[in-house]
Parts: C-alpha cells; sequence; structure tokens
C-alpha cells in the first residue's frame, strides 16, 4: 500500500474490520526502512557538496560565489579508475552474496560477503595511494579550492564505506534473536550500490571539470 | 536489529542493573527524561546569559564585568544554545521520545540501541559546547550564525579555539540528531499498533515526525557548512575564505565565498524554525483538544498543513539573506514563497480557534499557556509578515524588530508549548500533580513578562535601535525613551527568569511531595494515558500491545456515556 493511499485513508475506516487490511501486517523491515533513511540523509550530504562545488568553481561568477580564475582542477591519474573498478567489483560481490543468501547458501555467502569486504578496504587503500599520489605532486589540501573539495568529498565518501564495511563484517553473523543473515546481506548489498552510486556521480562530477 | 511490534517481550532487553535501567537505558521513557534534563539544563546557561545581556542593555556600565567581547559571546552562545541545543533537544529528543512510542502503541522505539547512542553523543556536543567557555579567549563572538570571514578572523571573539569548539559540537549534534531521527521517523513508519493508521496518530505526533524528516534533511547543511569552516580555519583552505588584507598583509586564503555560507547556513537555518515550531503545533493542538474537551477541527487539514509547511520551509532560506544582495528576481521567489507559508500556518490557527469555540473550556494550567501560544504566535507570525517582503526587511533587518519578531514567534512560542505540554504530561511521567496555583503563578508571570520584554523592542526597532551593539553611546536618532524602555525591558526580564523559579520548585517538589496523580486525570483519549500502569512500565503495555478502533479525538460525542471516548475503546 503507498504512502499515498495511506494518507488518504479515514480516521473512521477500521482497518481489518472494514475489509481494509492493517498497515501492521504489510510492513517492510523496520531495519530496512531506517536504511533508507539513511541513505536519504547521505544524499543531501553528497548533493549540497556537489551544489557547494559547483558554486565555488565560479560557474555563477556573477552571483558573487567565488571567482572563476582560482580554479585549477586536477590532473586524472588513471588510480582514479582502478579503485572505481575495485569498487564496482565490491559491489558485484555483495550482489553475489545477497543472491547466495536468498537461496541460502550459507558458505559460498560468507565468502562471497568476504570478498566484498576485502575488495571494500582495497578501495579505501586505493584512496590512501591517490591522495598519497597527489601529495607528491603538490596538489595539497590548501593549495587549491579544486584539490579542498577533492579531499574532502573522497574522506565523507570513504568514512561512509568504512561504516559499511564494519557492518559487512557482522552482517553474515547474525547474533540470536535478530534478523536472519538474509536480511542483513540484502541491507549491506543495497548500501553498497548505494555508495557506488554516490561514487560514479561523485566520479563525473571531478572528471567533468 | 531487535524489533519490538509484536507481542514478544524477548527483545525488549530488560536492564538488570541499576545502571543499565537509569544510566546506560535504552528505554525511550529514560532517554527522554536524560535528553529534556540535559537540555533543560544547557537552556538554564542560555537564559543567564540572556541576563547579563540584559544587564548590560538597560544599565549600561552598572556591572563592569560584562566587556564588549563578552556581550557578543552572550549573544553568540545565547542564541545557538536555545535554538539547537535547548528547542530541538527537548522536542525532538525529549518529547519525541517519550510521546512517540506511547501514542502510537509501541513498546520502545525500533532501534533502542541507536537511541541511546543518540542521547550520550548529544551529550558529548554540549560539553563540548560548554568547553568553549574554559578555552584560550573564550566562546566564539561571531554571532550564532557564524558567518565567515569574521567567526575565523582576528578581532572576532573567541576566533582562534571558540568557534572550534562552537562547528565541532555542532557536527557532533547532527550525529546525535540523525540517530535519533532516524528511530523517530522508522518508528511513526513502522511500529504503529494494529489500528493505528497514519490517519489516526495524534497530531503531536505528526508534527514531531514531519519535524524529524525535515531534521535529517536540514542538518546535513549545518555539518557540511560546519566541516568545511573548520577546514578553512584549521588547514587553511578557502571555501568561505576570500582574500583579505589586514595590516598591509595579505591573507594566505583567496577566492572564497562567504555567500556560499549563508547559503548552507541557512538552507539549514530555516527549516530548523519548522523543526522547532512543527511539534509545538502538534502538541498545543492536542493540548487545546482535551482542555476545551472538542474535537480538533479541520484534523486532516491540521495533517496536511503541516506537511505543506514542512516542505515549504525548504524553499525560503533565502529570507535571511536579503541584506547580503542577490539577483531581485532570487528575492521576488523568495519574498513570494515565504508569504505562501502564511497559508498553510492560518489555516492552522484558524482550526485551534474553531477548536476553542464554543469548547467546555478547562482554564487549566497546560490549557493556559496553549491560548498564551496561541497569541504570542500570532504576534510573532505577523511581524514576520513585514520581514518577509525585500524592501521592508532591509531597514528593518539589523535592528531590534527583528530580535522582537523571532523571540516572539521561536523563542517565546515553542517555549510557552514546552511548559504547557510539562504540566499536562507531567502526570503520566511521574505519578504526581503539580500543585495548580503555583502553575497558574507561573503562567501569569512569563506570559505578562514575555509581553513587556518582547512587545516594546518592536517600537524600538522601528526608531532604528541596532541590534548586536554592547552600547546605544549617543545617537542623534535614539531618544530618551528608548533607554527608560530598555530599563523596563530588562526589569521585566530579571522578573521573568526570577518566575521560573517557581516553575522548578514547583516541578521537583510536586516529584516529591505531590498529590498521586490519577492514571488519565484530564480525561484524554488518546493512547498515552491508556497505559496499564502509570508511569508507563518498561515496554509499556505490559502483556499485549493495544489495539486502536478510532482516532485521538472523540470529545464529546453525542450518546456516549463519559465525555470522551478513549482509542482503545471497540465501537458499539
Amino acid at each position: 500500500m503507498s504512502l499515498i493511499a495511506r494518507l488518504a485513508e479515514k480516521s473512521w475506516q477500521n482497518p481489518g474490520i472494514d475489509g481494509r487490511s492493517d498497515p501492521a501486517d504489510y510492513r517492510p523491515p523496520a531495519a530496512k526502512v531506517g536504511l533508507v533513511a539513511f541513505m536519504g540523509v547521505a544524499t543531501v550530504i553528497f548533493t549540497l557538496l556537489s551544489a557547494a562545488y559547483l558554486m565555488r568553481m565560479g560557474i555563477h561568477g556573477n552571483m558573487g560565489h567565488g571567482t572563476a580564475g582560482d580554479w585549477r582542477p586536477l590532473p586524472k591519474p588513471p588510480q582514479l579508475w582502478i579503485n572505481t573498478g575495485l569498487l564496482a567489483l565490491g559491489c558485484l560481490a555483495w550482489e553475489a552474496a545477497r543472491r547466495l543468501a536468498r537461496s541460502g547458501e550459507a558458505a559460498p555467502m560468507r565468502s562471497a560477503a568476504a570478498l566484498g569486504n576485502g575488495l571494500g578496504v582495497l578501495f579505501l587503500l586505493g584512496q590512501l595511494l591517490l591522495w598519497r599520489h597527489y601529495q607528491a605532486g603538490g596538489y595539497f589540501l590548501a593549495a587549491n579550492p579544486a584539490n579542498a573539495f577533492f579531499y574532502l568529498l573522497t574522506a565523507l565518501h570513504g568514512l561512509h564505506l568504512a561504516g559499511g564495511v564494519i557492518a559487512g563484517l557482522h552482517a553474515p553473523y547474525p547474533p540470536a534473536g535478530g534478523h536472519d543473515a538474509r536480511l542483513r546481506i540484502q541491507l549491506c548489498a543495497i548500501y553498497w550500490h548505494f555508495l557506488l552510486l554516490v561514487w560514479i556521480v561523485l566520479l563525473v562530477l571531478l572528471l567533468s571539470t | 536489529m531487535a524489533t519490538t511490534i509484536a507481542d514478544d517481550l524477548r527483545p525488549m532487553h530488560h536492564p538488570k542493573t541499576w545502571a543499565g535501567k537509569y544510566v546506560w537505558s535504552q528505554d525511550h521513557k529514560v532517554i527522554a527524561i536524560q535528553y529534556s534534563l540535559t537540555a533543560i539544563a544547557v537552556g538554564l546557561v542560555a537564559l543567564v546569559l540572556s541576563v547579563l545581556m540584559r544587564l548590560q542593555l538597560g544599565f549600561p556600565g552598572a556591572y563592569s564585568g560584562i566587556t564588549p567581547e563578552n556581550y557578543l559571546q552572550y549573544v553568540s552562545m545565547h542564541g545557538m544554545i536555545m535554538v539547537v541545543y535547548l528547542l530541538t533537544a527537548l522536542l525532538l529528543g525529549g518529547f519525541g521520545n517519550y510521546l512517540i512510542p506511547l501514542m502510537v502503541g509501541a513498546r520502545d522505539m525500533v532501534f533502542p540501541f541507536v537511541n541511546m547512542l543518540s542521547y550520550w553523543i548529544y551529550l558529548l556536543s554540549v560539553v563540548v559546547l560548554l568547553s568553549g567557555f574554559f578555552v584560550p579567549g573564550g566562546p566564539t563572538g561571531a554571532g550564532w550564525t557564524l558567518y565567515p570571514p569574521q567567526a575565523i578572523s582576528e578581532g572576532t571573539p573567541g576566533h582562534q579555539w571558540g568557534i572550534v569548539t562552537m562547528l565541532v559540537s555542532l557536527a557532533i549534534f547532527v550525529v546525535a540528531f540523525t540517530m535519533g531521527g532516524l528511530n523517530y521517523v522508522t518508528t511513526v513508519l513502522q511500529a504503529r499498533t494494529r489500528g493505528m493508521t497514519l490517519m489516526r496518530m495524534p497530531l503531536s505526533v505528526w508534527g514531531i515526525f514531519i519535524a524529524s524528516i525535515m531534521g535529517l534533511l536540514a542538518f546535513p547543511a549545518l555539518f557540511v557548512a560546519a566541516v568545511m569552516m573548520l577546514l578553512d580555519h584549521l588547514a587553511g583552505t578557502s571555501f568561505f575564505m576570500p582574500a583579505m588584507q589586514s595590516m598591509g598583509q595579505t591573507s594566505q586564503t583567496m577566492g572564497g565565498s562567504p555567500i556560499l555560507f549563508q547559503h548552507l547556513f541557512w538552507f539549514f537555518g530555516h527549516p530548523e524554525v519548522y523543526i522547532v515550531a512543527l511539534p509545538a503545533f502538534g502538541i498545543v493542538s492536542d493540548l487545546i483538544s482535551v482542555h476545551a474537551r472538542k474535537n480538533i477541527f479541520g484534523y486532516r487539514m491540521m495533517v496536511w498543513a503541516i506537511v505543506i509547511i514542512g516542505g515549504l520551509s525548504f524553499v525560503v532560506w533565502a529570507h535571511h539573506m536579503y541584506v547580503s544582495g542577490m539577483n531581485p528576481y532570487f528575492g521576488y521567489f523568495f519574498a513570494t514563497s515565504t508569504l505562501i507559508i502564511a497559508i498553510p500556518t492560518a489555516i492552522k490557527v484558524y482550526n485551534w480557534l474553531l477548536t476553542l469555540w464554543r469548547g467546555d473550556i478547562h482554564l487549566r494550567v497546560p490549557m493556559l499557556f496553549a491560548l498564551g501560544f496561541i497569541f504570542t504566535f500570532i504576534h510573532g507570525g505577523l511581524s514576520g509578515l513585514f520581514l518577509g517582503n525585500v524592501s521592508v526587511d532591509v531597514p528593518l533587518s539589523d535592528t531590534f524588530f527583528v530580535v522582537g519578531h523571532f523571540h516572539m514567534v521561536m523563542g517565546v512560542s515553542p517555549i510557552l508549548v514546552i511548559f504547557g505540554a510539562i504540566y499536562h504530561w507531567y502526570p503520566k511521567i511521574t505519578g504526581r500533580m503539580w500543585n495548580d496555583a503555583l502553575g497558574k503563578i507561573h503562567f501569569w508571570i512569563t506570559f505578562l513578562g514575555v509581553y513587556v520584554i518582547y512587545l516594546p523592542m518592536h517600537y524600538i526597532g522601528i526608531l532604528g535601535v541596532p541590534r548586536r551593539y554592547y552600547a546605544l553611546g549617543e545617537t542623534g536618532f535614539i531618544p530618551q525613551s528608548v533607554h527608560t524602555a530598555n530599563e523596563m525591558i530588562s526589569i521585566a526580564a530579571f522578573v521573568v527568569f526570577a518566575g521560573q523559579a517557581v516553575f522548578f520548585y514547583n516541578m521537583i517538589h510536586s516529584y516529591f511531595w505531590g498529590p498521586k496523580a490519577e492514571p488519565n486525570p484530564w480525561g484524554a483519549a488518546s493512547l498515552e494515558w491508556q497505559t496499564p500502569e502509570t508511569p508507563p512500565g518498561h515496554g509499556n503495555w505490559g502483556a499485549h500491545l493495544p489495539i486502536v478502533y478510532r482516532w485521538a479525538y472523540d470529545y464529546s460525542v453525542p450518546g456516549a456515556a463519559r465525555d470522551f471516548i478513549p482509542q482503545t475503546e471497540p465501537p458499539s
């Protein structure tokens, strides 16, 4: 039942009595709703930073948001593509884990989840190497606003991914009385797909400017 | 993740130790009280700061301990504490936590552990904030809006360390709020009991629910702005910092945009007004309905008005920036969107009045505060119509008119609702009744007092008296009467400040020695008054969750045996 339909309900209609289903019967798991809400918060953070990025670039120079002259884009080394590939492979591993969890194959599911986590850690290490590469080239944080945005965006994305890795390490091993591994793996997969999407948007932003 | 929707008490994590029950508690009611007491304690600090400010404004030089730098620090800390650490934390962390599970028929929040973390991280943010008073140079004096470049430039009080504690504290607060907000939203969506459809929820829950969604979408802007300004200050980046000349030296920063900060700040700052106002709107609707023994007029319209106000509040932020300069078409757009908010807001005001119309009004203390809110909110709202227009705002923006306006509309109004709500739910929370006479004395001192304080501010603002000034000095356009008015305002502020002692005495004394409260002393229909125990026990509902058959506003129903029908009573 859609949110709109629920908002169209009347207080005098009795769910479960007047032939209407009761919301308590068709709810998705709370953890899933919580995750979607959290991804909403993260989306706002990255959207605002992207907006600030474009404004600070000086696209709207006549509105007083900085001057177009001081923005010097970073070079685009091949590490960017390697890291992107690692993250995409991590997502594929999590997708495999999700499907294996759905079909109840516990041992391969754990392996796939471990592979996903490993690729995530590799991505984070790759990002650190990328930072060092830029530092070695003299592209320091305070040297240019383009550098500052790059470090800030990658740091925030990395923090979100690190949280994903921590959750991912626990996901295949549910405590007694908690949700089963299937839901936990599914939520991890959703979150990793989301972070890949965010990274691709950030990458397009970095490459196109 | 343990859920609490079913009649299964196993995932409830019954606390076994004293610390598990009262300190590291995962019970929403305990967390609510922890949030509320912390918010009130830090609010008292802000209240003392306002008394010091009024001491300086009413009697300049009477107390030499207040330097111009101190004054600016008091202004800044007072504003930030009141808006974020008191009002937001108390209305959402306090009332949100206490009321949502009880009003929707849940055993607890859906993520109790995250809820507990939310409180402790909030406490950490408060500690970091208050540590600003003890760092070299004292807290920031940049104004509560913290505009760069002045916030982190030499000459502003606390520009070295005070601003750091402020920004770090805000970033921590946003993390705490996000944890709480995710809980409030998910609990409303997921943990309503059988029969509790969205359109049967009390308006208190609706207000808190929409405000939580808004907070989740608005606080990230503050987080981003705080992190970027911290980098500007500590790492020398130029997000917001332009090139500056000082003593013949050019700063290391260049090209940054102070206006960019303003956009980010107000993209948070304006929704923040409604994050505070919407829970107050919801709560006051319930207070009025219960104590006027009438169903709320136009319930569905009230819900939609809350939703529409929440949505519109995201497209009005630049009305705080008229004096910063902007494209005239932008000003036109933001003035229009600002004034459109008057429509759903007026719907709410009319519906409150129509609920009162021919109601069986009981002038108990909660109702007095609710009625007081209607007065102060209408006054504050009407002066907002002036300030929403660009051409009127520009001359008034930096005067006391604005101080009068926003204190009336988002300072006093939510505070009156908070007082009303505390008096209303105190018997359920503590199981004791407060002293009625003391409650009424507290109301009249507060209500009349705030009028004596804030109404004259509009007049002296129109005369052109600037805000944020340490002393007015001798100026041609400020007549002697302004100084007299300032003395009067200050004396009224001292009286209102002292009057709050009545409230604290009443609450503390009644907690120990007040008469035992009935489970439902006001004859209210909503779910939180139907708990098997008063105060509600861990898990709220005993062995079985309640089942809901009707909305929360069945008062004075013709033909009914009593003048209210609880939500749990099946249709006959």
